[in-house]
């Protein structure tokens, strides 16, 4: 089985976010990048898995520059085979899904798998584009996948609760919490990523459809009002009188 | 033309459907041109959608629920053949699957997540949420036509008028299904969390599991739905889709509760856009309360059953 990984990277989760005086550029100053956990913790872990019960290969695409190696290097030490770059700062979603695209479009994939979102746009943007531009089924929050031959059962998340489907493949598919379990690289799989192929492509050209203004940092909270622990009847005229909840 | 695609169930339009006509009212009368609905099914809408400003209803009847491979493909014929330029859906699940398909079969530019709008120099400028909650981006088109998506809570869902829209039945082809559904499982009774006007949430400082009855309780109370934090859902406490923050579901209910929740940052992430968060902490140095409108420091196995007696007896 041949399966593909699109993986992305995001601050850590700890990160201060701020911007330059233009208010258009993410400061990058003492910034630490991750692998987007949604990539890593349940897409990849689960394309490993299937590797692992049917066979084949995992591989996984970047769109980025050289800075994100380190993030490719971690995704083939936790079990990837092989590593695929595209040699460009991604502009938007669409940029990013057309190049993915681009690489992907003849090489019968029958899983692409993505994260939900990454925890930096969240945008939940690149999975189904990617899907309608290689004219593929899409399953949108995946936490189940079971193959079966050609048919993919699927459990996805819907507004207050699961909707399980069936699809044929090829399909893509983005991994939602329950998908895999978090696997942490032992010392062979760091080892073994150095020796690991990682391509890097060309860019296709491609314009963006959007274009950013500007970023905003929401407003600091004004003073919090503290309420003595005794004092229920404060607390119930906050609820009704000026929350309006009751 | 704008069209907002509306979803429904049961002869209820979903409330981030009713948010997206709000969107689109502006954007129409900026823009002098009209708002249209666009409905799939056999529910008759004429009289709520009128309420809400819609001039027309495009109607694809159906018995049958489309499978989402095929609302792409009837969504993406209907933008077309109509000329729209901008092509509205409130963010629900259905939205996030299929609005950035419909987007790329129509050669438009998607914005998701909208939370704002403006106009600048007569070009509209979305805002929408970005670094899970930790800041705001102004975005704005560059194609003729975009596929857009507003997050719940942030448009009012007030009714504007009292006229009956017009339904017009369109005929689109409905291609056979890829994706087959097989079972639906859902949790009853209470409203999903991304739609939840009011959260009541709570963390390890709950202790143990069989401490939830106070939580539910004091939920069931404000009409609330209950969230907690990762630690609490990993351990298989409460269940996972109640895990909010910055791995779990981001939420801006109108009001937050934090109950036994330290207010780590990747917590906050998911939830700061909340309107007003109230926080029930017996750590006075806790994170939280940085991020709080109202707070208070003390145990929360006293508070807590105490507000629920109050609470009750203001409603008997
Ligand atoms: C990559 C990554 C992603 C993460 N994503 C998320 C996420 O999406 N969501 C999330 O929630 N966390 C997330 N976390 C975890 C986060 O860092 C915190 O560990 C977690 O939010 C803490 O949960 P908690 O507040 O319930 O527990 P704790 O931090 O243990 O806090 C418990 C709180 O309860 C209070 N308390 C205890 N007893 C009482 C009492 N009797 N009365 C009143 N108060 C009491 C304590 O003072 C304390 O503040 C993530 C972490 C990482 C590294």
């Amino acid at each position: 089985m041949k399966l593909l990984v699109c993986i992305s990277k995001t601050p850590d989760t700890t990160s201060k976010i701020s911007f330059d005086s233009t208010g258009t550029k993410f400061n990058e100053e003492g910034i630490q990048y991750i692998l987007n956990p949604y990539d890593e913790w349940y897409a990849l872990v689960r394309a490993i898995e299937l590797k692992e019960k049917f066979g084949g290969e995992v591989h996984v695409i970047h769109v980025g520059g050289s800075s994100s190696d380190m993030v490719i290097r971690k995704a083939l030490a936790i079990g990837a085979d092989a590593a695929f770059r595209v040699d460009i700062d991604p502009k938007d979603s669409f940029h990013t899904a057309t190049q993915i695209a681009n690489f992907a479009k003849a090489k019968d994939y029958q899983v692409v798998l993505l994260g939900k979102e990454t925890i930096d746009h969240n945008a939940s943007e690149v999975g189904p584009m990617l899907a309608a531009i290689l004219d593929l089924p899409f399953l949108s929050y995946a936490n189940k996948l079971e193959i079966n031959d050609s048919t993919a059962t699927v459990q996805i998340e819907v507004e207050g609760g699961v909707e399980v489907v069936e699809v044929q493949l090829p399909i893509v598919l983005s991994a939602a919490k329950g998908l895999a379990e978090q696997r942490i690289p032992n010392m062979k799989g760091i080892m073994d990523a150095k020796k690991k192929p990682l391509e890097i492509l060309q860019a296709v050209e491609c314009e963006s459809r959007i274009q950013l203004v500007n970023y905003i940092l929401p407003p600091a909270k004004t003073q919090v009002e503290m309420v003595a622990p005794e004092n229920i009847d404060r607390l119930v005229s906050i609820l009704r009188d000026e929350l309006k909840l009751i | 033309m704008i069209l907002v695609y509306i979803e429904h169930k049961a002869g209820q339009v979903k409330k981030v459907s009713l948010e997206a006509l709000n969107l689109a009212r502006q954007m129409a009368s900026s823009e002098g041109t009209s708002c249209k609905a666009f409905v799939v099914g056999n529910d008759s809408l004429s009289v709520e959608l009128g309420n809400y400003g819609v001039d027309e209803i495009l109607k694809l009847p159906s018995a049958d629920h489309l499978s989402q491979d095929q609302m792409v493909e009837v969504c993406s014929q209907i933008m077309a053949s109509n000329n729209v330029k901008y092509f509205i859906l409130g963010l629900s699940t259905l939205a996030r699957s299929i609005a950035g398909q419909i987007s790329i079969k129509t050669q438009s530019a998607m914005i998701s997540g909208i939370t704002g709008f403006r106009y600048d120099a007569g070009k509209g400028i979305y805002r929408k949420s970005v670094f899970s909650g930790k800041a705001f981006a102004d975005i704005s088109s560059t194609t003729k036509s975009s596929v857009l998506t507003v997050t719940a809570n942030c448009f009012s869902a007030e009714p504007v008028g009292s006229q009956k829209a017009n339904e017009t039945i369109v005929e689109l082809s409905i291609p056979a299904a890829k994706i087959k559904i097989i079972e639906t499982k859902l949790v009853q009774g209470k409203t999903p969390l991304t739609e939840a006007a009011v959260v009541v949430s709570a963390g390890r400082g709950m202790k143990d599991p069989s401490n939830w009855g106070m939580i539910e309780e004091l939920a069931d109370l404000l009409g609330a739905t209950t969230a907690c934090s990762r630690p609490v859902a990993d351990v298989g406490w409460r269940p996972h889709h109640e895990h909010v923050g910055q791995t779990g579901i981001a939420i801006r209910p109108n009001v937050y509760i934090a109950i036994g929740i330290s207010g780590a940052i990747q917590h906050l992430a998911g939830v700061n856009n909340s309107r007003k968060i109230i926080v029930i902490n017996k750590d006075p140095e806790a994170p939280f309360f940085k991020a709080a409108d109202y707070g208070v420091c003390g145990d929360l196995f006293e508070i807590i059953p105490k507000l629920n007696e109050a609470l009750k007896r203001l409603k008997s």
